[in-house]
Protein backbone atom coordinates (compact mmCIF):
# COMPACT_ATOMS: atom_id res chain seq x y z
CA UNK A 1 0.00 0.00 0.00
CA UNK A 2 1.27 3.29 -1.17
CA UNK A 3 2.39 5.62 1.79
CA UNK A 4 3.41 9.50 2.16
CA UNK A 5 5.94 9.86 4.94
CA UNK A 6 6.99 13.07 6.58
CA UNK A 7 10.28 13.48 8.03
CA UNK A 8 11.16 16.81 10.20
CA UNK A 9 15.05 17.17 10.87
CA UNK A 10 17.24 20.03 12.25
CA UNK A 11 20.16 22.26 11.19
CA UNK A 12 22.86 21.85 13.98
CA UNK A 13 26.72 22.46 14.15
CA UNK A 14 28.27 19.75 13.52
CA UNK A 15 30.64 19.30 16.57
CA UNK A 16 33.31 17.43 17.72
CA UNK A 17 36.19 18.88 19.57
CA UNK A 18 35.56 21.69 22.47
CA UNK A 19 32.69 23.45 21.84
CA UNK A 20 32.96 27.27 22.25
CA UNK A 21 31.08 29.88 22.59
CA UNK A 22 29.52 33.66 20.88
CA UNK A 23 30.71 36.45 23.07
CA UNK A 24 26.82 37.10 24.10
CA UNK A 25 26.57 33.75 25.01
CA UNK A 26 23.78 33.36 22.62
CA UNK A 27 24.50 30.61 20.89
CA UNK A 28 28.11 28.24 19.70
CA UNK A 29 31.06 30.04 18.04
CA UNK A 30 30.29 28.25 14.47
CA UNK A 31 32.45 30.08 12.36
CA UNK A 32 34.96 26.48 11.86
CA UNK A 33 31.91 24.67 12.05
CA UNK A 34 29.84 22.72 9.61
CA UNK A 35 26.56 21.82 9.89
CA UNK A 36 24.35 18.93 9.52
CA UNK A 37 21.50 16.85 11.16
CA UNK A 38 21.12 14.52 14.02
CA UNK A 39 22.32 11.19 13.98
CA UNK A 40 19.10 9.95 15.11
CA UNK A 41 17.37 12.44 12.14
CA UNK A 42 19.82 10.32 9.66
CA UNK A 43 18.53 7.41 10.44
CA UNK A 44 14.88 8.41 10.14
CA UNK A 45 15.60 9.74 6.60
CA UNK A 46 17.42 6.66 5.24
CA UNK A 47 13.87 4.69 6.71
CA UNK A 48 11.41 6.86 5.09
CA UNK A 49 13.39 6.29 1.70
CA UNK A 50 13.70 2.28 2.45
CA UNK A 51 9.70 2.40 3.04
CA UNK A 52 9.02 4.41 -0.36
CA UNK A 53 11.31 1.73 -1.73
CA UNK A 54 9.20 -0.74 -0.21
CA UNK A 55 5.93 0.16 -0.41
CA UNK A 56 5.18 2.78 -2.79
CA UNK A 57 4.19 6.28 -2.48
CA UNK A 58 6.01 9.35 -1.74
CA UNK A 59 8.81 11.21 1.31
CA UNK A 60 8.65 14.71 2.38
CA UNK A 61 11.43 16.06 4.28
CA UNK A 62 10.86 19.30 6.55
CA UNK A 63 12.78 21.21 8.86
CA UNK A 64 12.52 24.59 10.29
CA UNK A 65 15.70 27.26 9.99
CA UNK A 66 17.21 29.52 8.54
CA UNK A 67 18.01 29.83 4.87
CA UNK A 68 20.92 27.84 5.13
CA UNK A 69 19.61 24.92 6.24
CA UNK A 70 18.57 24.61 3.00
CA UNK A 71 21.39 22.31 2.40
CA UNK A 72 20.36 19.88 5.22
CA UNK A 73 17.28 19.67 2.65
CA UNK A 74 19.12 18.54 -0.33
CA UNK A 75 21.22 16.72 1.62
CA UNK A 76 18.18 13.96 2.80
CA UNK A 77 16.86 14.25 -1.32
CA UNK A 78 20.60 13.43 -2.40
CA UNK A 79 19.56 10.33 -0.44
CA UNK A 80 16.30 9.93 -2.47
CA UNK A 81 13.37 12.28 -0.65
CA UNK A 82 11.21 13.42 -3.18
CA UNK A 83 10.18 16.97 -1.68
CA UNK A 84 11.25 19.24 1.22
CA UNK A 85 9.48 22.10 2.98
CA UNK A 86 11.76 24.97 4.74
CA UNK A 87 9.43 26.69 7.33
CA UNK A 88 11.96 29.56 7.12
CA UNK A 89 12.77 31.41 10.54
CA UNK A 90 15.46 34.40 10.92
CA UNK A 91 17.71 32.40 12.93
CA UNK A 92 16.59 32.65 16.19
CA UNK A 93 15.98 29.91 18.48
CA UNK A 94 12.58 28.41 18.66
CA UNK A 95 11.67 26.56 21.44
CA UNK A 96 9.82 23.43 21.30
CA UNK A 97 6.59 24.32 21.46
CA UNK A 98 7.09 26.82 19.24
CA UNK A 99 8.84 24.60 16.36
CA UNK A 100 5.80 22.05 17.07
CA UNK A 101 2.65 24.38 16.42
CA UNK A 102 5.04 25.47 13.39
CA UNK A 103 5.24 21.87 11.93
CA UNK A 104 1.49 21.47 12.62
CA UNK A 105 0.43 24.46 10.73
CA UNK A 106 2.52 23.27 7.62
CA UNK A 107 1.23 19.58 8.23
CA UNK A 108 -2.02 20.78 8.25
CA UNK A 109 -1.67 23.26 5.33
CA UNK A 110 -0.66 20.42 3.13
CA UNK A 111 -3.68 18.20 3.93
CA UNK A 112 -5.87 21.28 3.06
CA UNK A 113 -3.85 21.20 0.19
CA UNK A 114 -4.82 17.44 -0.53
CA UNK A 115 -1.69 15.80 1.08
CA UNK A 116 -2.28 14.02 4.44
CA UNK A 117 0.74 12.10 5.75
CA UNK A 118 0.49 8.33 6.93
CA UNK A 119 3.78 8.68 8.70
CA UNK A 120 5.14 11.63 10.35
CA UNK A 121 9.11 10.96 11.75
CA UNK A 122 11.29 13.05 13.97
CA UNK A 123 14.44 12.05 15.64
CA UNK A 124 13.90 11.10 19.02
CA UNK A 125 16.01 14.60 20.26
CA UNK A 126 17.43 17.16 18.10
CA UNK A 127 21.49 16.76 19.00
CA UNK A 128 21.73 20.58 20.42
CA UNK A 129 18.94 21.60 22.60
CA UNK A 130 17.80 18.57 23.08
CA UNK A 131 14.21 18.95 24.43
CA UNK A 132 12.69 15.57 23.81
CA UNK A 133 9.37 16.86 23.40
CA UNK A 134 8.55 17.98 19.71
CA UNK A 135 6.95 15.12 18.48
CA UNK A 136 5.50 14.31 20.86
CA UNK A 137 3.43 17.52 20.84
CA UNK A 138 2.80 17.26 17.11
CA UNK A 139 1.02 14.04 18.04
CA UNK A 140 -0.85 15.75 20.37
CA UNK A 141 -2.70 18.48 18.75
CA UNK A 142 -2.86 16.15 15.52
CA UNK A 143 -4.43 13.96 18.18
CA UNK A 144 -2.33 10.94 16.30
CA UNK A 145 -0.31 8.11 18.47
CA UNK A 146 3.17 8.32 18.93
CA UNK A 147 5.70 6.10 20.33
CA UNK A 148 8.96 7.65 20.83
CA UNK A 149 12.61 6.25 21.04
CA UNK A 150 11.89 3.75 17.85
CA UNK A 151 14.56 1.37 16.23
CA UNK A 152 12.91 -0.98 14.37
CA UNK A 153 9.83 -0.13 12.23
CA UNK A 154 7.59 -2.62 10.33
CA UNK A 155 4.83 -1.41 8.04
CA UNK A 156 1.70 -3.61 7.06
CA UNK A 157 -1.97 -3.05 6.64
CA UNK A 158 -2.16 0.41 7.75
CA UNK A 159 -0.15 -0.55 10.95
CA UNK A 160 3.01 0.33 12.24
CA UNK A 161 5.37 -2.74 14.47
CA UNK A 162 7.57 -0.80 16.47
CA UNK A 163 10.27 -1.68 18.77
CA UNK A 164 12.77 0.19 21.52
CA UNK A 165 15.33 -1.05 23.86
CA UNK A 166 14.82 -0.91 27.04
CA UNK A 167 17.50 -1.63 29.95
CA UNK A 168 16.35 -5.04 30.22
CA UNK A 169 15.52 -6.07 26.63
CA UNK A 170 13.03 -4.70 24.62
CA UNK A 171 9.44 -3.18 24.06
CA UNK A 172 7.26 -3.39 21.51
CA UNK A 173 4.48 -1.36 20.47
CA UNK A 174 1.61 -1.84 17.29
CA UNK A 175 0.07 1.36 16.25
CA UNK A 176 -2.53 2.08 13.59
CA UNK A 177 -1.56 4.91 10.70
CA UNK A 178 -1.53 7.48 10.65
CA UNK A 179 1.15 7.99 14.03
CA UNK A 180 4.19 9.95 14.84
CA UNK A 181 7.42 7.83 15.45
CA UNK A 182 10.44 9.32 17.31
CA UNK A 183 13.58 7.37 16.20
CA UNK A 184 16.65 6.39 17.71
CA UNK A 185 20.27 5.59 15.57
CA UNK A 186 20.36 2.28 15.28
CA UNK A 187 17.38 2.13 13.61
CA UNK A 188 19.13 1.11 10.62
CA UNK A 189 22.69 1.99 8.54
CA UNK A 190 22.23 5.10 7.21
CA UNK A 191 23.66 4.96 3.32
CA UNK A 192 26.00 7.44 1.73
CA UNK A 193 24.53 10.10 -0.82
CA UNK A 194 25.65 9.30 -4.68
CA UNK A 195 26.84 11.47 -7.15
CA UNK A 196 23.87 11.49 -9.26
CA UNK A 197 21.82 11.94 -6.80
CA UNK A 198 23.17 15.16 -5.54
CA UNK A 199 23.14 16.61 -8.44
CA UNK A 200 19.69 15.45 -9.07
CA UNK A 201 18.91 17.14 -5.60
CA UNK A 202 20.46 20.45 -6.14
CA UNK A 203 18.50 20.76 -8.90
CA UNK A 204 15.00 20.56 -6.74
CA UNK A 205 12.46 23.13 -5.54
CA UNK A 206 12.18 23.53 -1.80
CA UNK A 207 8.74 24.58 -1.16
CA UNK A 208 9.28 27.50 1.27
CA UNK A 209 6.39 28.64 4.01
CA UNK A 210 6.89 31.07 6.94
CA UNK A 211 5.66 30.02 10.49
CA UNK A 212 4.50 32.10 12.56
CA UNK A 213 6.33 32.52 15.97
CA UNK A 214 5.06 32.60 19.22
CA UNK A 215 6.40 32.83 22.66
CA UNK A 216 6.57 29.11 24.01
CA UNK A 217 7.54 29.94 27.75
CA UNK A 218 10.79 28.08 27.60
CA UNK A 219 12.96 31.00 26.86
CA UNK A 220 17.29 30.54 26.68
CA UNK A 221 18.85 33.30 28.64
CA UNK A 222 22.49 32.13 28.25
CA UNK A 223 24.45 29.31 27.22
CA UNK A 224 27.27 28.17 29.77
CA UNK A 225 29.89 25.28 29.42
CA UNK A 226 30.11 23.17 31.91
CA UNK A 227 32.65 23.59 34.65
CA UNK A 228 35.81 20.94 33.92
CA UNK A 229 37.29 19.69 37.17
CA UNK A 230 41.31 20.09 36.71
CA UNK A 231 42.66 16.66 35.27
CA UNK A 232 45.95 15.24 35.01
CA UNK A 233 46.93 12.39 33.00
CA UNK A 234 49.81 9.62 34.02
CA UNK A 235 51.49 8.59 30.54
CA UNK A 236 52.00 4.98 31.02
CA UNK A 237 54.53 4.33 28.04
CA UNK A 238 55.39 5.63 24.57
CA UNK A 239 55.05 2.72 22.02
CA UNK A 240 57.51 0.12 23.10
CA UNK A 241 56.16 -2.46 25.47
CA UNK A 242 54.12 -1.04 28.06
CA UNK A 243 52.26 -4.44 28.94
CA UNK A 244 54.33 -4.82 32.53
CA UNK A 245 52.78 -1.25 33.31
CA UNK A 246 49.31 -1.30 32.28
CA UNK A 247 49.05 -4.49 34.24
CA UNK A 248 49.93 -3.03 37.22
CA UNK A 249 47.21 -0.23 36.86
CA UNK A 250 44.66 -3.44 36.57
CA UNK A 251 46.00 -4.37 39.62
CA UNK A 252 45.73 -0.78 41.05
CA UNK A 253 41.69 -1.05 39.93
CA UNK A 254 41.53 -4.65 41.51
CA UNK A 255 40.35 -5.66 38.07
CA UNK A 256 42.76 -8.70 38.13
CA UNK B 1 1.72 22.32 45.82
CA UNK B 2 4.74 20.21 44.14
CA UNK B 3 3.97 16.66 42.65
CA UNK B 4 6.78 14.18 41.87
CA UNK B 5 6.29 11.84 39.18
CA UNK B 6 7.89 8.79 40.42
CA UNK B 7 9.18 5.38 38.63
CA UNK B 8 9.29 1.80 40.80
CA UNK B 9 10.23 -1.56 39.71
CA UNK B 10 8.28 -3.88 42.43
CA UNK B 11 7.29 -1.39 44.58
CA UNK B 12 11.20 -0.05 44.72
CA UNK B 13 11.81 3.48 43.27
CA UNK B 14 14.29 3.98 40.92
CA UNK B 15 17.36 5.97 41.69
CA UNK B 16 16.40 8.60 39.32
CA UNK B 17 13.31 8.67 41.19
CA UNK B 18 15.00 9.03 44.12
CA UNK B 19 17.65 12.20 42.62
CA UNK B 20 13.87 13.34 41.49
CA UNK B 21 12.39 13.40 45.03
CA UNK B 22 15.21 15.21 46.66
CA UNK B 23 15.56 17.67 44.00
CA UNK B 24 11.65 18.01 44.50
CA UNK B 25 11.80 18.00 48.65
CA UNK B 26 14.40 21.40 48.20
CA UNK B 27 12.20 22.93 46.25
CA UNK B 28 9.15 22.44 48.32
CA UNK B 29 11.35 23.76 51.33
CA UNK B 30 12.31 26.96 49.52
CA UNK B 31 8.68 27.29 48.05
CA UNK B 32 7.23 26.55 51.35
CA UNK B 33 4.50 24.49 49.94
CA UNK B 34 3.87 20.40 50.48
CA UNK B 35 5.40 17.82 48.51
CA UNK B 36 3.11 14.71 47.13
CA UNK B 37 3.82 11.84 45.14
CA UNK B 38 2.61 9.51 41.90
CA UNK B 39 2.91 6.36 40.70
CA UNK B 40 1.43 4.61 38.30
CA UNK B 41 1.80 0.42 37.70
CA UNK B 42 1.70 -2.34 39.80
CA UNK B 43 3.52 -2.36 43.43
CA UNK B 44 3.11 1.61 44.04
CA UNK B 45 1.48 1.55 47.26
CA UNK B 46 4.90 -0.25 48.36
CA UNK B 47 7.03 2.85 47.63
CA UNK B 48 5.13 3.96 50.55
CA UNK B 49 7.71 3.34 52.88
CA UNK B 50 10.87 4.90 51.02
CA UNK B 51 9.08 8.14 50.97
CA UNK B 52 8.73 9.14 54.48
CA UNK B 53 12.61 9.82 53.87
CA UNK B 54 11.62 12.38 51.37
CA UNK B 55 9.10 15.05 52.67
CA UNK B 56 6.25 13.52 50.81
CA UNK B 57 2.92 14.38 52.45
CA UNK B 58 0.45 11.86 50.05
CA UNK B 59 1.40 9.43 47.56
CA UNK B 60 -1.24 9.20 45.17
CA UNK B 61 -2.19 5.77 43.09
CA UNK B 62 -4.35 5.63 40.53
CA UNK B 63 -6.72 2.81 40.16
CA UNK B 64 -7.27 1.82 36.92
CA UNK B 65 -5.94 -2.02 35.70
CA UNK B 66 -5.22 -0.65 32.29
CA UNK B 67 -2.93 1.49 33.56
CA UNK B 68 -0.58 -2.13 34.96
CA UNK B 69 0.60 -1.92 31.39
CA UNK B 70 2.62 0.68 30.29
CA UNK B 71 1.20 3.51 27.82
CA UNK B 72 2.89 7.24 27.80
CA UNK B 73 -0.43 9.06 27.08
CA UNK B 74 -2.52 7.47 29.60
CA UNK B 75 -0.12 7.43 32.22
CA UNK B 76 0.33 11.36 31.46
CA UNK B 77 -3.55 12.09 31.83
CA UNK B 78 -3.89 10.28 34.93
CA UNK B 79 -1.00 12.42 36.11
CA UNK B 80 -2.64 15.65 34.23
CA UNK B 81 -5.81 15.11 36.61
CA UNK B 82 -4.29 14.26 39.15
CA UNK B 83 -2.12 17.67 39.02
CA UNK B 84 -5.65 19.25 38.70
CA UNK B 85 -7.58 18.23 40.92
CA UNK B 86 -3.83 18.78 43.66
CA UNK B 87 -3.58 22.05 42.18
CA UNK B 88 0.04 21.55 41.83
CA UNK B 89 2.24 24.07 40.65
CA UNK B 90 5.28 21.95 39.85
CA UNK B 91 5.13 18.74 38.11
CA UNK B 92 9.30 16.70 37.93
CA UNK B 93 10.07 13.50 36.78
CA UNK B 94 12.76 11.87 35.74
CA UNK B 95 14.55 12.49 32.60
CA UNK B 96 14.47 8.43 31.73
CA UNK B 97 13.34 7.65 28.71
CA UNK B 98 9.86 6.55 30.38
CA UNK B 99 9.83 9.44 32.31
CA UNK B 100 10.75 12.16 29.69
CA UNK B 101 8.33 10.33 27.27
CA UNK B 102 5.30 10.62 29.85
CA UNK B 103 6.43 14.18 30.69
CA UNK B 104 6.19 15.19 27.13
CA UNK B 105 2.92 13.90 26.71
CA UNK B 106 1.95 15.89 29.78
CA UNK B 107 3.31 18.95 28.77
CA UNK B 108 1.35 18.34 25.27
CA UNK B 109 -1.94 17.49 27.07
CA UNK B 110 -1.91 20.23 29.19
CA UNK B 111 -0.15 23.00 26.56
CA UNK B 112 2.64 24.04 28.89
CA UNK B 113 6.17 24.23 28.25
CA UNK B 114 8.29 21.81 29.61
CA UNK B 115 12.09 21.48 30.20
CA UNK B 116 14.18 18.79 30.20
CA UNK B 117 17.28 17.09 31.58
CA UNK B 118 17.25 19.75 34.43
CA UNK B 119 20.45 19.85 36.41
CA UNK B 120 19.40 23.18 38.79
CA UNK B 121 16.57 25.05 39.35
CA UNK B 122 15.65 28.18 41.02
CA UNK B 123 12.08 29.09 41.46
CA UNK B 124 10.20 32.12 41.21
CA UNK B 125 7.12 33.63 38.48
CA UNK B 126 9.10 32.34 35.70
CA UNK B 127 11.52 29.63 36.67
CA UNK B 128 15.51 29.95 35.97
CA UNK B 129 16.52 26.72 35.02
CA UNK B 130 19.93 25.15 34.28
CA UNK B 131 19.27 22.53 31.40
CA UNK B 132 21.61 20.11 29.88
CA UNK B 133 21.97 20.59 25.66
CA UNK B 134 24.20 17.85 23.26
CA UNK B 135 23.72 15.52 26.17
CA UNK B 136 25.48 17.12 28.75
CA UNK B 137 28.25 18.71 26.90
CA UNK B 138 26.75 22.07 27.00
CA UNK B 139 24.48 24.18 29.68
CA UNK B 140 21.27 26.35 29.11
CA UNK B 141 20.54 28.55 31.13
CA UNK B 142 16.45 29.56 31.03
CA UNK B 143 13.26 31.05 31.78
CA UNK B 144 10.00 28.30 31.76
CA UNK B 145 6.96 30.31 32.17
CA UNK B 146 3.16 28.12 32.28
CA UNK B 147 0.90 27.74 35.25
CA UNK B 148 2.25 24.78 36.22
CA UNK B 149 6.21 24.19 35.55
CA UNK B 150 6.97 21.18 34.52
CA UNK B 151 10.70 19.70 34.14
CA UNK B 152 12.22 16.65 34.16
CA UNK B 153 15.92 16.26 36.23
CA UNK B 154 18.88 15.39 33.87
CA UNK B 155 20.21 11.63 35.57
CA UNK B 156 22.86 12.18 38.64
CA UNK B 157 22.16 15.79 38.37
CA UNK B 158 22.58 15.76 42.42
CA UNK B 159 22.82 12.95 44.58
CA UNK B 160 19.75 11.28 46.27
CA UNK B 161 19.75 12.11 50.45
CA UNK B 162 16.95 10.48 52.50
CA UNK B 163 16.20 12.71 55.27
CA UNK B 164 17.14 10.83 58.49
CA UNK B 165 13.85 12.42 59.81
CA UNK B 166 10.85 10.63 58.36
CA UNK B 167 7.59 11.72 58.91
CA UNK B 168 4.25 10.19 57.74
CA UNK B 169 3.12 9.42 54.35
CA UNK B 170 -0.45 9.57 53.48
CA UNK B 171 -1.62 6.98 50.40
CA UNK B 172 -4.91 7.90 48.54
CA UNK B 173 -6.13 6.28 45.79
CA UNK B 174 -7.67 7.78 42.74
CA UNK B 175 -9.67 6.46 39.54
CA UNK B 176 -8.79 8.84 36.18
CA UNK B 177 -11.70 9.24 33.84
CA UNK B 178 -9.44 7.73 30.72
CA UNK B 179 -10.81 7.45 26.76
CA UNK B 180 -9.97 4.65 25.07
CA UNK B 181 -8.04 6.76 22.74
CA UNK B 182 -5.21 7.37 25.36
CA UNK B 183 -4.53 3.58 25.15
CA UNK B 184 -3.45 3.70 21.30
CA UNK B 185 0.38 3.09 22.70
CA UNK B 186 1.13 0.26 25.12
CA UNK B 187 4.40 -1.02 25.43
CA UNK B 188 4.63 -4.80 25.82
CA UNK B 189 8.13 -5.47 27.47
CA UNK B 190 10.52 -8.25 25.90
CA UNK B 191 12.70 -9.40 28.46
CA UNK B 192 15.84 -10.68 26.38
CA UNK B 193 16.96 -14.16 27.90
CA UNK B 194 20.41 -13.51 29.11
CA UNK B 195 22.81 -14.48 26.64
CA UNK B 196 25.56 -14.72 28.85
CA UNK B 197 27.32 -11.50 27.51
CA UNK B 198 28.44 -8.87 30.30
CA UNK B 199 26.37 -5.91 29.07
CA UNK B 200 28.02 -2.31 28.06
CA UNK B 201 25.90 -0.57 30.37
CA UNK B 202 26.58 -2.77 33.53
CA UNK B 203 30.15 -3.65 33.00
CA UNK B 204 33.02 -3.37 34.98
CA UNK B 205 35.52 -3.02 32.26
CA UNK B 206 34.93 -1.31 29.13
CA UNK B 207 37.11 -2.13 25.95
CA UNK B 208 36.24 0.91 23.43
CA UNK B 209 37.81 1.15 19.91
CA UNK B 210 37.79 3.68 17.43
CA UNK B 211 39.07 3.78 13.64
CA UNK B 212 42.23 3.26 14.91
CA UNK B 213 41.49 -0.33 15.74
CA UNK B 214 42.14 -0.40 11.96
CA UNK B 215 39.87 -2.95 10.74
CA UNK B 216 36.61 -5.40 12.05
CA UNK B 217 39.22 -7.92 12.49
CA UNK B 218 41.18 -5.70 14.29
CA UNK B 219 38.34 -5.89 16.73
CA UNK B 220 39.49 -9.47 17.66
CA UNK B 221 42.15 -8.34 20.27
CA UNK B 222 39.99 -6.03 22.18
CA UNK B 223 37.63 -9.13 22.28
CA UNK B 224 40.84 -11.24 23.73
CA UNK B 225 41.52 -8.50 26.60
CA UNK B 226 37.88 -8.23 27.66
CA UNK B 227 37.30 -11.97 28.29
CA UNK B 228 40.53 -11.55 30.08
CA UNK B 229 39.37 -8.99 32.16
CA UNK B 230 35.79 -9.81 32.30
CA UNK B 231 34.88 -6.64 30.63
CA UNK B 232 32.86 -5.84 27.70
CA UNK B 233 33.73 -4.31 24.10
CA UNK B 234 32.49 -1.17 22.64
CA UNK B 235 33.17 1.46 19.56
CA UNK B 236 32.53 4.79 18.69
CA UNK B 237 30.28 6.12 15.99
CA UNK B 238 32.62 6.00 13.44
CA UNK B 239 33.08 2.51 14.01
CA UNK B 240 29.12 1.65 13.58
CA UNK B 241 29.07 3.49 10.44
CA UNK B 242 31.85 2.20 8.91
CA UNK B 243 30.08 -1.29 9.42
CA UNK B 244 32.82 -2.75 11.72
CA UNK B 245 30.23 -3.24 14.95
CA UNK B 246 26.60 -3.29 15.38
CA UNK B 247 25.04 -0.14 16.68
CA UNK B 248 24.32 -2.00 20.20
CA UNK B 249 28.34 -1.77 20.81
CA UNK B 250 27.78 2.38 20.54
CA UNK B 251 29.54 4.20 23.41
CA UNK B 252 28.14 8.10 23.42
CA UNK B 253 25.28 10.59 22.85
CA UNK B 254 23.34 8.42 20.38
CA UNK B 255 24.58 5.18 21.83
CA UNK B 256 24.84 3.45 25.32
CA UNK B 257 25.81 5.34 28.18
CA UNK B 258 28.68 3.53 30.35
CA UNK B 259 29.61 3.81 34.13
CA UNK B 260 32.84 1.49 34.28
CA UNK B 261 35.52 0.84 36.65
CA UNK B 262 38.26 1.46 33.74
CA UNK B 263 37.15 2.59 30.35
CA UNK B 264 39.92 1.67 27.83
CA UNK B 265 39.55 3.34 24.56
CA UNK B 266 42.11 2.41 21.81
CA UNK B 267 42.32 4.54 18.74
CA UNK B 268 39.67 6.99 19.75
CA UNK B 269 40.10 9.87 19.21
CA UNK B 270 37.54 11.21 21.86
CA UNK B 271 34.94 13.82 20.21
CA UNK B 272 31.82 15.61 22.81
CA UNK B 273 29.34 13.27 21.36
CA UNK B 274 31.56 9.73 22.38
CA UNK B 275 33.07 11.70 25.71
CA UNK B 276 29.40 12.26 26.85
CA UNK B 277 28.86 8.30 27.08
CA UNK B 278 31.74 7.79 29.00
CA UNK B 279 31.44 10.32 31.33
CA UNK B 280 30.83 8.60 34.08
CA UNK B 281 33.48 6.01 33.73
CA UNK B 282 35.51 5.95 36.89
CA UNK B 283 38.62 5.96 35.26
CA UNK B 284 39.98 6.34 31.29
CA UNK B 285 43.11 4.51 30.00
CA UNK B 286 43.65 6.33 26.16
CA UNK B 287 45.65 4.63 23.56
CA UNK B 288 46.18 6.25 21.01
CA UNK B 289 48.95 7.07 18.39
CA UNK B 290 48.42 11.09 18.53
CA UNK B 291 49.52 12.34 22.56
CA UNK B 292 47.05 15.27 21.23
CA UNK B 293 44.13 13.46 20.71
CA UNK B 294 41.49 15.13 22.80
CA UNK B 295 40.63 11.95 24.93
CA UNK B 296 44.40 11.56 25.88
CA UNK B 297 43.89 15.18 27.63
CA UNK B 298 40.70 13.76 29.52
CA UNK B 299 42.09 10.45 30.16
CA UNK B 300 43.91 9.09 33.89
CA UNK B 301 46.15 7.05 31.96
CA UNK B 302 47.55 6.87 28.47
CA UNK B 303 49.73 5.13 26.64
CA UNK B 304 51.05 6.42 23.28
CA UNK B 305 51.17 4.29 20.46
CA UNK B 306 49.78 1.87 17.97
CA UNK B 307 46.72 -0.02 19.35
CA UNK B 308 47.29 -3.69 17.79
CA UNK B 309 50.74 -3.51 18.99
CA UNK B 310 49.91 -2.27 22.78
CA UNK B 311 47.05 -4.91 23.12
CA UNK B 312 49.32 -7.90 21.92
CA UNK B 313 51.89 -7.15 24.41
CA UNK B 314 49.00 -6.46 27.30
CA UNK B 315 47.33 -9.19 26.12
CA UNK B 316 50.12 -11.30 25.88
CA UNK B 317 51.60 -10.35 30.01
CA UNK B 318 47.85 -10.43 31.29
CA UNK B 319 48.00 -14.43 30.12
CA UNK B 320 51.65 -14.83 31.72
CA UNK B 321 50.39 -12.74 34.84
CA UNK B 322 47.31 -15.47 35.50
CA UNK B 323 49.53 -18.18 34.10
CA UNK B 324 52.22 -17.54 36.96
CA UNK B 325 49.52 -17.29 39.73
CA UNK B 326 47.89 -20.45 38.67
CA UNK B 327 51.25 -22.13 38.96
CA UNK B 328 51.96 -21.02 42.29
CA UNK B 329 48.23 -21.79 43.05
CA UNK B 330 48.98 -25.91 41.67
CA UNK B 331 52.57 -26.26 42.89
CA UNK B 332 51.80 -24.89 46.61
CA UNK B 333 52.49 -27.34 48.90
CA UNK B 334 49.50 -29.25 50.57
CA UNK B 335 48.71 -28.67 53.96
Amino acid sequence: MPMNVLVCVKRVPATAGQITLTPDAQEIDTRYLGFTISPHEECAVEEAVRMIETHGGSSTVLTLGPEAAVDQLRDAMALGIERAILLETDGREWDPVATAAAIVEAIEAERAAGRSYDLVMFGNESADSAGYQVGVRVAGTLDLPCVTGIKAIEIDQGRAAVRRQTESGWETAEVALPAVLTVKEGLNLPRYPSLPGRLKAKKKEIERITPHWQDGGLEKIRLKLPVQAEHKVEILGKNGDVGAEMVEVFQRLRLL
Amino acid sequence: MILAFIEQVDGAPTLLSLEVLTMAARLARNMDVPLDAVAIGPNGAAARGILTSYRVGTLHLADDLRLAAYAPAAWAHTIAELADRINAKVVIGTASDRGGEVMAHLAARMTLPLAANCTEIVPGDAFIVTRQRWGGSLLEEAHLKGRVKLLTLAPHALTAEASPNRTEVATQTFAPVLDDKDFRVRLIPQVEADSGKISLAQARVVIGGGRGVGSAEGFATLEELADLLGGAVGCSRVVTSLGWRPHADQVGQTGTRIAPDLYIACGISGAIQHMVGCRAAKHILAINTDPTAPIVKQADYAVIGDVQKVLSAVNAEIRRAKSGHERMVTEAPAG
